[in-house]
Parts: C-alpha cells; sequence; structure tokens
C-alpha cells in the first residue's frame, strides 16, 4: 500500500472517532449545565473553559471569543471552520482524505463520509442552535457509527483497515485520557465538596461523555465515585472506551501490519505500543491514586503522541524528495555529459 | 410527459421525425415516457441528482472562487444509436484510429509520409505536441495511442462527421458507465427490456490493454494510473478507473525513477511499476525533460520509458495528431497506410497556414467556426455567425498573425435530442458523441459512449465546463431496434 494512502486511511480512522467523540462531549456537558440552576451563563465559564482545556484549543477560542458560554463554545467545537479540531473541521478532513483515496475504500465507507459531509455543510449553526441542538448532535454520532460500522462490514481486514483502526484506537485512547482529565479542570460549586452530589454528577458526566455510564454501573451499581470512574476508564479490560482496551488493539494492529508475535517487537513504534500496553495493564487503581490521576494521564498522553510518531516513521513519512537533486540527478544533458 | 409542443425546427432530431413521429429504435421509450407525468419525472430527475451527489460524482470547477464540486448535469432521456448504424460508426473508429497509430510510427520513425509529401514537413516540425524526444523510441507493439476519445457529430443531413481525435488523456468514460447505473436506477422496468448493449465491461477491456503492454511481455505486470492529483478536475474519474481495475492510483510523488526502473513508495519499501495509465498530458510527466516547473510528475519518467522499461498509455507524443491542422491529414492517412477510403468524414476544413484557404477564411468569418489548433474545451474558438463584430476583429488580428495555429469549418449544426429542462419543459437541445477506442492486442470499442448535450437553449457548446451535460448513450443489440414483442409490449410501455 501506497505510504500516501495509509496516511489517509489513518487520518480517516483519527478524525471520524474524533468527531464522535467531540459531538457527545458537548452534548454531555450541554446536559450537565441543565442538572445546574447555580450555572447561569456567567457561573459556567469555568465549566466550559474545561471543556476547552480537553480539547486543546483555549486560545484559539480566546482569540475569537470573549467568554466561554454554551454557545460559543458549542459553535465553535462545531461550526468553527478556522478551528480544525471542530467538528465541521474535522468532518471535512476525514471526507477530503477519504475523497483522495476514494479508490481504495468501499463504496459504502465513502458514501457514509460524503453524505456526513453534505449533511454538516447544509446546516446552519444558528437555526441548530435554536432548534435542537440535541438531535443534531445524535445525528452526527448516528453517521459516525454508520461509517464505523460499513466499515467493519464491508472492508477487506488487510492493511489499509488495519491504518484505520490503528487512527482510531489511538484517538480513543487520547479522547478518554482527556476526558478523565477534563475532572482535573471541572470546578466545584462553592456550597459543594468533593464526593458531594455535583462532583458525583461530574463523574456522571464523565461517564457519559465516555459512552461508559452502563458498562460502568454494572460493575459498580449505583455507585459513581471518582476514583471506579478512574479505574474504569483506564483499566477495564473488556470495555472498549478504557485506555487498556485501546492500548491493547493497537498493539494488535501494529504487530499484524509486520506479522510480529505478541510479547516481540520488530520496530521502534511497536516497542513503545507494547510497553505501554503492558505497564497500563499491570497498573492498579491504588498506584493511579498514588501517583494522581493528571499525572499519570500526562503520562499515558505523551506516550500516545510518541506512538503516533513513530508510526509516521515506520510507515507513513514519505522521505522528502529534493526535486532538483532529482532532476539534476536524471536529466539527459547530465547523461550525455558524462559520455 | 408532454410533447405536442416540441418542434424539430431545422435541425437532425435523434428521436423525431417531423415534430410528432417518434423514430423507430425511438418508439418504445417514446411511448413509456408520454405515460409519466411531469411530476413523476421531475423526481426521478431529483433522484438521479441526489444519487450524484450522494456517491460524489462530481468534478471540479476550475477559477470558481468557492473552488467547488459540481454534478455533471445529466438529463435522463438517452441518446439511442440502433445496432446497424453502431456498426458503421465502429468500423470506422477503428479505421481511423489504426491509421493514426500507424502514423505515429512512421512520423517517430522513418517518417516517410512526410518524405513521399503527402504531409507537409512543416506541419509536423510546428506541431506544437510533435515530441522529438520519442524519435527512434521503440513502444510495445508499436501501439502509440492506446485509448482514444473520438468526438463525433452528426449534422442536418443525418450524417456522421468527425470532430476530432482526442488521442492524448481523453475524458469522460466514467461518465458513460455511471450514467448507465443511473438510468438503470431511473427506469428499472423498461431498461431491461431495451435491447441495451452493455458498457460495464468496459474496465476489464482497459486493464487488458494496459497489461498487454506490459515490457518485455511481463505476464504479471504491476499496472498504476497516474493522476495528477484530487484538485485536478476528472479526479472522479481517475479515482472511478482505479477501483474498476482493482489497480493503484498514484501521483508523481509517490514514484521514483532509481537505475531506468520506476517504483512506487509503499509501506513495505519501494515496489516496481510496469505500466502507467497516466492522465498527464507529456509536459507535465517528467521535470527533466518536459516543463521544469512540474510538480506533479516523476523525475528520470521519461528515461525509463525510453529504456523500455516502463510502458505509458498513451505513449508520449501523440498529440501530434490531435493538433487541429494535423486532423486535415487524417483522410490522407488513411489512405495513404490503409489504401482505403474513409469510412467516417472529416468535418470539411479550411487551413489557415494554406494561402487560398486563409483567404477564404478571412473573408467569410461571419459564417465559419474558427478553432486554433490546440486548445480544447471549446476554448480559442470563434462562432461566426454568433459572434460579435469586435470578436470577429480579434480573430482575425490573431488567425494574421499566426496562421498556423488556426483552422476554420462551417458551422455544423449538430443533432439534438429531446431533453428536459424546469424552464423550457422537453425541448431539443445540441450533442455530440465521444465513444472512447481501446487499442491493445486488437482494437475494441465498448458500444456505448459519454453523449454530451448543450443544456442552453441553442447552444452548440457541448463542453462541462461550459454549460454543458450529458445524457446515457444507448446502443441496441438489433438493428431494427428493440424487439417488437406485440401485447408485452403494449403492458410494458405503460411503465418505465
Amino acid at each position: 500500500m501506497l505510504s500516501r494512502v495509509a496516511d489517509s486511511l489513518y487520518w480517516i480512522g483519527r478524525y471520524i472517532e474524533r468527531v464522535e467523540n467531540t459531538a457527545r462531549l458537548l452534548e454531555v456537558n450541554l446536559q450537565l449545565m441543565l442538572d445546574f440552576d447555580a450555572f447561569d451563563d456567567v457561573g459556567s465559564e469555568p465549566n466550559w473553559q474545561a471543556v476547552l482545556q480537553t480539547t486543546l484549543c483555549v486560545g484559539a477560542f480566546y482569540e475569537r471569543h470573549e467568554t466561554a458560554d454554551s454557545q460559543t463554545v458549542t459553535d465553535f467545537l462545531t461550526f468553527d471552520r478556522s478551528n480544525p479540531t471542530s467538528i465541521i473541521g474535522s468532518i471535512h478532513a476525514a471526507r477530503e482524505n477519504a475523497r483522495m483515496i476514494r479508490d481504495q475504500i468501499t463504496e459504502e465507507m465513502w458514501e457514509a463520509i460524503n453524505e456526513l459531509y453534505h449533511f454538516v455543510r447544509e446546516q446552519n449553526a444558528e437555526a441548530v442552535w435554536h432548534d435542537d441542538v440535541y438531535t443534531f448532535f445524535r445525528r452526527i454520532k448516528g453517521f459516525v457509527y454508520r461509517m464505523q460500522g460499513l466499515t467493519n462490514s464491508t472492508y477487506v481486514r488487510k492493511e489499509g483497515y488495519k491504518f484505520m483502526q490503528l487512527g482510531q484506537f489511538l484517538e480513543r485512547a487520547d479522547q478518554t485520557t482527556r476526558i478523565l482529565d477534563l475532572k482535573t479542570y471541572l470546578p466545584l460549586p462553592e456550597t459543594q465538596s468533593v464526593g458531594g452530589v455535583a462532583d458525583g454528577a461530574g463523574w456522571v458526566a464523565v461517564l457519559k461523555a465516555t459512552s461508559a455510564l452502563d458498562a460502568y454501573l454494572h460493575v459498580y451499581p449505583a455507585d459513581v465515585q471518582g476514583s471506579q470512574v478512574a479505574e474504569f476508564l483506564v483499566l477495564a479490560p473488556d470495555f472498549p472506551r478504557s485506555v487498556r482496551f485501546c492500548l491493547r488493539q493497537i498493539d494488535k494492529s501494529l504487530r499484524s501490519l509486520s506479522g510480529t508475535d505478541e510479547g516481540f517487537f520488530s520496530n521502534p513504534v511497536e516497542k513503545t505500543a507494547g510497553r505501554l500496553r503492558a505497564e497500563v495493564a499491570y497498573t492498579t487503581r491504588e498506584e493511579i491514586e498514588e501517583e494522581g490521576l493528571h499525572s499519570f494521564v500526562d503520562r499515558v498522553q505523551r506516550s500516545l503522541n510518541d506512538i503516533n510518531n513513530e508510526i509516521y516513521e515506520a510507515y507513513l513519512a514519505l522521505p522528502q524528495i529534493d526535486l532538483e537533486a532529482e532532476i539534476a540527478r536524471l536529466s539527459p544533458e547530465k547523461e550525455l555529459a558524462q559520455r | 410527459m408532454d410533447f405536442t409542443r416540441y418542434s424539430v425546427e431545422n435541425y437532425f432530431d435523434e428521436m423525431f421525425v417531423g415534430s410528432a413521429e417518434p423514430r423507430s429504435h425511438y418508439r418504445r421509450l417514446f411511448e413509456a415516457l408520454q405515460q409519466l407525468s411531469e411530476e413523476e419525472y421531475q423526481a426521478k430527475q431529483r433522484a438521479v441528482d441526489h444519487a450524484f451527489l450522494r456517491q460524489g460524482i462530481t468534478f471540479t470547477v476550475y477559477h470558481d472562487q468557492e473552488g467547488t464540486e459540481r454534478i455533471f448535469p445529466f438529463d435522463l432521456i438517452p441518446r439511442i444509436i440502433p445496432g446497424r448504424e453502431w456498426n458503421h460508426l465502429e468500423e470506422g473508429l477503428i479505421q481511423r484510429v489504426t491509421a493514426l497509430n500507424l502514423f505515429l510510427k512512421d512520423l517517430y520513425h522513418e517518417q516517410k509520409i512526410l518524405k513521399d509529401g503527402v504531409i507537409p514537413h512543416h506541419v509536423v516540425d510546428s506541431a506544437e505536441h510533435f515530441r522529438p524526444e520519442m524519435q527512434g523510441v521503440k513502444v510495445p507493439h508499436d501501439i502509440y495511442v492506446h485509448i482514444c476519445g473520438t468526438d463525433l457529430i452528426r449534422g442536418a443531413d443525418g450524417d456522421y462527421y468527425v470532430l476530432e481525435d482526442n488521442a492524448r488523456c481523453p475524458s469522460g468514460v466514467s461518465y458513460m458507465l455511471e450514467n448507465r447505473q443511473a438510468i438503470k436506477r431511473a427506469f428499472p422496468r423498461l431498461f431491461p427490456r431495451a435491447g441495451v448493449a452493455p458498457v460495464a465491461n468496459y474496465g476489464d477491456e482497459l486493464l487488458r490493454v494496459l497489461r498487454h503492454i506490459a515490457p518485455n511481455g511481463n505476464p504479471d505486470p504491476t499496472v498504476v494510473i497516474l493522476t495528477p492529483g484530487p484538485y485536478n478536475s476528472a479526479y472522479f474519474e481517475h479515482c472511478f478507473l482505479a477501483r474498476q481495475m482493482g489497480i493503484e492510483i498514484v501521483e508523481g510523488r509517490d514514484l521514483i525513477v532509481q537505475d531506468d526502473r520506476v517504483y512506487m513508495r509503499t509501506t513495505q519499501g519501494l515496489q516496481r511499476v510496469h505500466v502507467i495509465y497516466r492522465r498527464l498530458n507529456d509536459d507535465f510527466i517528467d521535470p527533466c525533460v518536459f516543463r521544469r516547473d512540474s510538480v506533479l510528475g516523476v523525475p528520470g519518467l521519461m528515461r525509463a520509458y525510453q529504456a523500455g522499461h516502463v510502458a505509458l498509455a498513451n505513449a508520449v507524443g501523440t498529440g501530434a495528431c490531435d493538433d487541429k491542422v494535423m486532423y486535415y491529414y487524417v483522410p490522407r492517412m488513411i489512405k495513404y497506410y490503409l489504401d482505403q477510403d474513409p469510412i467516417l468524414h472529416n468535418v470539411e476544413t479550411y487551413l489557415a497556414g494554406e494561402e487560398d484557404d486563409r483567404r477564404f477564411i478571412l473573408e467569410n468569418l461571419d459564417k465559419l467556426v474558427v478553432k486554433s489548433a490546440n486548445e480544447a474545451g471549446g476554448y480559442g474558438m470563434l462562432m461566426g455567425p454568433k459572434a460579435s463584430k469586435e470578436e470577429i476583429a480579434e480573430f482575425r488580428d490573431k488567425i494574421v498573425a499566426d496562421p498556423r495555429n488556426f483552422i476554420a469549418q462551417p458551422m455544423i449544426s449538430l443533432s439534438r435530442v429531446p431533453t428536459w429542462s424546469r424552464e423550457h419543459g422537453v425541448a431539443g437541445r445540441h450533442v455530440d458523441l465521444r465513444p472512447f477506442v481501446l487499442f491493445g492486442d486488437k482494437p475494441r470499442i465498448v458500444p456505448g459512449g459519454l453523449t454530451r448535450v448543450a443544456l442552453r437553449p441553442g447552444s452548440m457548446v457541448v463542453n462541462s465546463s461550459q454549460g454543458g451535460g450529458s445524457k446515457d448513450t444507448w446502443v441496441l443489440r438489433e438493428d431494427e431496434g428493440p424487439i417488437d414483442d406485440g401485447a408485452a409490449t403494449q403492458q410494458q410501455s405503460q411503465s418505465l
């Protein structure tokens, strides 16, 4: 497979996953706002700042907006084309990548992405905001699930699929850790304390934002506590959005690209991914608490970045061709001169 | 649909003789269309347009601020060609492309046709797309034009004429195939009974041609399609063909030349490439030899090609016979190489480079169509009868300044096919026809082609960049049109 094609597939995987996560994060936070009358527009600012923190775009946001409230943040993370991490920006990028490698994906996958693209293009931000913002996010998520489902049911399990999987799970691991971190930035209302009602609602929001509430409650019935939530989202072996689960997928995809056995590595990225997978698998809740969630999450995120960079080095980065040098090397004049 | 106000006027109409009488090969479609209400027809048209958008069957508009993709407007009423008529076209096209290939081989080797004075030397020397780099280069099986998109038109007399040969990188074949899909969905009951010859095997046939020209008869060559990239207006088609053939689509930056061999850069390292279906004109394919500023091409590609380590389709240098002045000489090529009379005729052509012709052209600019020798897409053209005084004066100056680069032809009233629009209902619109000739172990033509239609009332410019659309082209398997099976026909004609 061409490196350029693999690169596009990897990014389609990432962007599509990112769209869904951003949509869910916004949806959950909008709902969280409804739970607290005390959070008027001014009171909610720290909350929305936390959302901006987790999506890594605080600076860019304040270049365009004065205050962070439900509408400005939602607009910025949904419809603002100048924000490359916005939903519309990610959809645009995913679709452009898909268009470039149109021949390499199935008709079903292409049409799913293309329809999502035309759907958001036709939306008017104002109208969405005033009509029914939840329906809008639900439809966005629906398109994403369709795309991911069609990928699973129509795409051959070859190299291309593995690069998409890599992109998807790397993005998902990254998003899950960032949403966990959200709680670090989430302020508590003055009258509340850690472990209080608002704290509990905050953790419920984190679980919802990772689609983990049902799965969590199966393990810990009616008992939403911060340390348990963190444990679940990091360490749950079977929950498909936990960091551990994502790392296992990343490790498997990488090794199947090169045909390397479990527990071995054939290049730097397999080494980093395998080591991180093992480290997380052999970590306990107590150890995370001892280190501090934020610090632990930060460390995982740095390793995920390393994995991204090392994937590039192993597979995707085309060595830059110096066109002038190539022309000089291969021009007929040179050949004549040598003769 | 209401045809009662339809008028063929003074044109050759593909569907009607006079204004009310459908030609026999159109009768069944005509009856079915009549059963259809305006609303039902519009609903079908909308469904088709939406499907094209959903599938991303679009082209990029150049010079458009939005840089947007548009769908190529598609009209549901097909152009139908009876089998016997098609056989005649097929013979004529094969004869023509055969002669072009013989000519190119001669041109780049012995140049007998020039030495024998059939074509003047100066015409070749001044042809913009003649490539001296190809002199003496052997190409596999001596085939230069592997894919030819000859444009045919039909005049008021109903005769077909060749308008131009398009022997470089003809595009549009994806629309031939997608239009067929669309029409099958729109007319699911009529279509299977209409007796239309299939076109779906084009991809297989094309791949067969490309494999046939593999260097050294390699039985298992790696074939790729080389595209200028996603911003090219025909990118959809490049991807489409790659999918049809199951081959890789590559950009120049994906390829590299080492030891005069071409490789693509994959996740598993370099992989050898043997045959390149390039959708990039000569000028851009190799910055070492042609345009140095081209970042779309592959440095060293010509060396690998000249050394015979990679095959290109079409060959480099086929533009020499695409030149509109060279077009004038194609009937002579047919006579010279094949000793046959041309089956398909040229449009009568005057060369501004010849003194007598030039005088005639300059005296009759208001009656003629003037074309520059190497422009395409409907650009660089003067439609005398429709032009303003200023435009005519401007072309007069251009012709006097550079006579070699202009030809003139009488204005041909292109034939028309009924075409629907919201504003005008069903009305006659002018069409041309581009069949695609494939030349491998032997020449083949998939029975069909791209029918382009000028959607603006009265317009004869069919190019997509200038308000053109397209239609499906039905070549009927039977000489006499669809099989008439009596009562069944009656019933089937009730519904589309």
